[in-house]
């Protein structure tokens, strides 16, 4: 028996501690907001935070989660109020498909957690592990920017901590 | 179990060249029962199927599209049109209003705009429309998303429905406010009579009836530049479900008693099940090992499980006999392989097989002759939501499937087959879905996901993996063209031959003014499984015209877009290049000594695109960096011009990675890069500033955007990297290991 803490619950979770993130949250806990896409950390569909910071939860482990706080995004909206990365990306209608767009929002938080306010070029460079088929990549950076601009520099991303 | 295993080496992927077809006959449910399923008493709008969305698909749009196998059945071959009758609109007597359409969201955003559609001549706010798409149950029936049909064939549908709904409402309103109907206004979902101040929604209007009423086909719909709704821009209707995580796609369904699937795999295309050893799986808590024939797949409650059960699957495979062939002789076993066959008439737009003039006599009035040949490659859609199905039977046989497909009628088609069901007894749904491209036609996934659901006696979710994506999925056409050409000395292009092996039909006409032309399509037997691909061919074939056409102009030293022009009467295609060359500074000088710039136009789907693109070539290394990309397009009268253009930017951004990078690579019976570690996709580092430019022509009937705006990059790339340093690259992609330089330069 393991124990979570997922988006600011406790979660217990009978399971094999070798078992993926990733998985657990899908199939054990309902919280399907988390897609795969490829398994082998490539894609970043499977994004979730992990101490605020973006990690991959398809090659990410239970045992490697340990006590620590995830949050996935289901975690993000607080009392019915969209973070300002979901804001962004709803603003920018930046998404076509939307199926790689939680992956997008949480390496997106991630980045303006430790970068409140970064230039196109480091959205860009910071997005790089997280794949679009679409083709929505100029909207993203777009969404993110914006979002930056929103949030007051020392915000450290609504449901990260 | 035959879909779960064709064999694809030793047979072209049958639909390819196929008629997708709707069945010959349909028999609607009686009324009372349409009210049910829909939602009960209120005002139901009923309509034939548009015209040549089901029984007569155009040849044109349809015949090179994937897919069309499965829904065939009875009268094939005919042409009469389905006397189908739908019901496409629903009232409720709660004001809600209901839409019905058998297309598919994949990311097109045809959910918003049909919704736009349904709000604009219905008179009611965007917000309170729900579109129900892609339910064989509850949808009238559609051929599939695919060939770029749903703005201009769907939606006017959906406007005439709702057009006729406005009217009954109009009616009801005059019988019971006793007022002349001419003094009636319908306007946000409200019948108002402005002199007596009565006003009645219109869930009040349909309150208590059980009305039905035919669309009429000729109903007046509103004229472009009248619209309110349509023409502007409209966020994605349900954006918020997809920012919040909320959004269920076929992968994230869960059902009551669920169990989890997975397929075993044979170690080739084309080998068959000798024997399977199932004693270690079957030990496994919780798990069901499932044969029949060559299908093998195990069931667990756990996907983790259901992992470790096909690794401890014992089998034995039997490779197809001979060589398996590989990517390093693909194009000279492409050639080697239509030498034997008859070239054949294909659809695709303009294109298809044609001659007129004297080639040989334009070729011989030439002042300059260049012949090439120029390849593509296989390339994978690669939608970032695998293949994936939840199926479930019910206890009176019923069977449910919800998976991600553009074509939910033809999965269903293939479902009645592969388990010799009647229509009655197949319900498939497609929920939002991950992105298809054209890739997602078939139904593969959903038979495999039913016959494990079917062993199990349990709701059974499949989700294929991204290694079973890129292998088992199948690819847009690798394919040959040869080109030979003439020019006058004055840009006149005097003589255009043109041939096309195997990547297929679509785009092979050009839009341009040749009086001397042959162009034709050689069909192969392809060594992979192909299908259909965003814009079919028309992309292989833009781009060895393309390119070819700035070889011709360069070789008499004339600028690449004088010499277009020059050949070019349509009115839209040089309205596009002119636009894209102002938008770009065309003719300027370069902006340094690495720096090349090119132009490419096409026409596709009713669709007209020109892109200019600067690039930079790293000295050395060869490396190719796109600096900018200017985009052109024109699809007549926008429907939503923020969405369109997203369209168009999606259509460059995957377009980069056909033109420069992708390609599957096989050897042995399988695909050798199938992973994204090893199959490069375009990612924020591959976009370079993107400026797009829509012509938006209210006089002109709209068409589709999806497809024609990745016609024309590569070759806008190719013809750069040629101006940068006189490299001249004839196949796809491009420069996956940067442009060969010659020593000199290097």
């Amino acid at each position: 028996m393991a124990e979570l803490t997922i988006n600011g619950q406790k979660r217990q979770v009978d399971v094999d501690p070798e078992r993926s993130l990733l998985s657990v949250l899908r199939e054990d806990l309902g919280l399907t907001g988390t897609k795969y896409g490829c398994g082998e950390a490539q894609c970043g569909a499977c994004t979730v935070l992990l101490d605020g910071k973006a990690v991959r939860s398809c090659v990410t482990t239970i045992a490697a989660v340990g006590a620590r706080p995830v949050t996935t995004i289901e975690g993000l909206e607080k009392d019915g109020k969209l973070h300002p990365v979901q804001e962004g990306f709803l603003e920018a209608d930046a998404m076509q498909c939307g199926y790689c767009i939680s992956g997008m929002i949480l390496s997106g938080v991630s980045l303006l957690n430790r970068s409140p306010r970064p230039t196109e070029r480091e959205i860009a460079r910071a997005m790089q592990g997280n794949v679009c088929r679409c083709g929505s990549h100029p909207r993203i950076v777009a969404a993110i920017k914006a979002a930056s601009e929103k949030m007051p520099a020392a915000a450290e991303g609504g449901a990260t901590k | 179990m035959s879909d779960a295993n064709d064999s694809p080496l030793v047979e072209i992927e049958p639909e390819r060249y196929e008629l997708s077809e709707g069945p010959a006959y349909r028999f609607g449910m009686p009324r009372r029962d349409l009210f049910r399923a829909l939602g009960g008493a209120g005002l139901l709008i009923l309509a034939p199927l548009p015209e040549g969305e089901a029984g007569v698909p155009a040849p044109s749009f349809v015949q090179q599209e994937s897919g069309g196998g499965g829904g065939r059945r009875g009268g094939q071959g005919g042409n009469a049109a389905p006397q189908e009758i739908g019901a496409w609109l629903h009232i409720g007597e709660d004001g809600t209003v209901t839409a019905y359409s058998g297309k598919a969201e994949v990311g097109q955003n045809a959910r918003t705009s049909l919704s736009q559609a349904v709000a604009e001549e219905l008179r009611v706010p965007l917000a309170s429309v729900r579109m129900v798409l892609g339910d064989t149950d509850l949808t009238p029936y559609d051929a599939g998303t695919f060939g770029s049909r749903t703005t201009p064939a769907m939606a006017p549908q959906m406007r005439r429905a709702a057009v006729a709904a406005r009217e009954v409402l109009l009616d009801i309103a005059t019988e019971q406010m006793k007022v002349a109907r001419g003094d009636l206004n319908a306007a946000n979902g409200k019948v108002v009579h402005a002199a007596s101040k009565q006003e009645r929604g219109y869930g009040e209007l349909a309150r208590g009836q059980k009305l039905t009423k035919a669309v009429n086909a000729d109903a007046p719909l509103t004229p472009p530049a009248q619209w309110t709704v349509a023409g502007k821009s409209a966020r994605k209707v349900n954006g918020r479900d997809i920012v919040t995580g909320k959004h269920q796609y076929t992968s994230d369904i869960q059902r009551p008693g669920m169990l989890y699937g997975k397929v075993l795999r044979p170690e080739a295309f084309g080998a068959t099940l000798a024997s399977l050893d199932g004693s270690a799986a079957q030990k496994l808590p919780g798990v069901t090992v499932v044969r029949d024939g060559d299908f093998a797949g195990v069931v667990a409650p756990r996907s983790s499980v259901a992992d470790e059960a096909i690794g401890a699957l014992k089998a034995e495979w039997k490779k197809p006999e001979g060589v398996a062939p590989t990517s390093q002789t693909l194009y000279a076993d492409l050639k080697a392989g239509a030498s034997a066959q008859q070239p054949q008439g294909s659809g695709g737009g303009r294109g298809g097989n044609d001659a007129k003039g004297d080639v040989a006599a334009g070729l011989a009035a030439a002042k300059e002759r260049r012949e090439a040949s120029y390849n593509v490659a296989y390339i994978a859609h690669a939608p970032l939501e695998p293949r994936a199905a939840v199926a479930e039977w019910a206890a009176d046989g019923k069977l449910t499937v919800w998976t991600g497909t553009q074509r939910p009628f033809g999965v269903r088609g293939e479902l009645m087959q592969a388990f010799n069901l009647p229509e009655s007894k197949v319900r498939v749904i497609v929920p939002d879905t991950g992105s298809g491209y054209g890739g997602k036609h078939t139904g593969e996934q959903a038979i495999e996901a039913a016959r494990l659901a079917k062993a199990a006696g349990k709701p059974v979710k499949l989700v294929w993996t991204r290694a079973e994506e890129f292998t088992w999925a199948y690819f847009r056409p690798a394919g040959v063209i040869d080109v030979k050409a003439g020019i006058a000395d004055d840009g006149t292009i005097t003589a255009w031959e043109f041939h096309n092996y195997n990547s297929g039909g679509a785009g092979l006409r050009p839009v341009y003014d040749f009086a001397n032309q042959t162009t034709a399509f050689h069909p192969v037997r392809s060594p992979l499984r192909q299908g259909s691909y965003r814009a079919l061919a028309s992309t292989a074939n833009h781009f060895a015209r393309e390119s070819h056409i700035d070889e011709l102009a360069r070789s008499i030293g004339k600028d690449p877009l004088a010499v277009r022009l020059k050949n070019l009467k349509d009115e839209r295609m040089r309205a596009v290049l002119e636009a894209a060359a102002k938008a770009f500074g065309w003719g300027k000088p370069k902006s340094g000594e690495d720096r090349g710039v090119g132009i490419a136009g096409g026409f596709e789907k009713a669709g007209y695109v020109a892109n200019c693109v600067e690039v930079s070539v790293e000295k050395g290394s060869g490396a190719v960096r796109l600096m900018r990309v200017v985009t052109a397009f024109e699809c007549g009268a926008v429907v939503n011009p923020d969405q369109c253009k997203n369209q168009v930017e999606g259509a460059i951004i995957q377009g980069i990675g056909g033109a420069l990078f992708e390609q599957v690579v096989f050897a042995g019976g399988t695909v050798s890069n199938p992973y994204f570690s090893m199959y490069r996709v375009p990612r924020f580092s591959d976009v370079p500033p993107l400026e797009t430019v829509l012509l938006d022509r209210k006089d002109l009937p709209s068409a589709g955007a999806g497809e024609a705006p990745i016609v024309a990059l590569a070759p806008a790339i190719g013809n750069a990297i040629f101006d940068a340093v006189g490299v001249r690259l004839r196949g796809l992609p491009l420069a996956p290991d940067g442009v060969p330089l010659p020593k000199a330069s290097a």
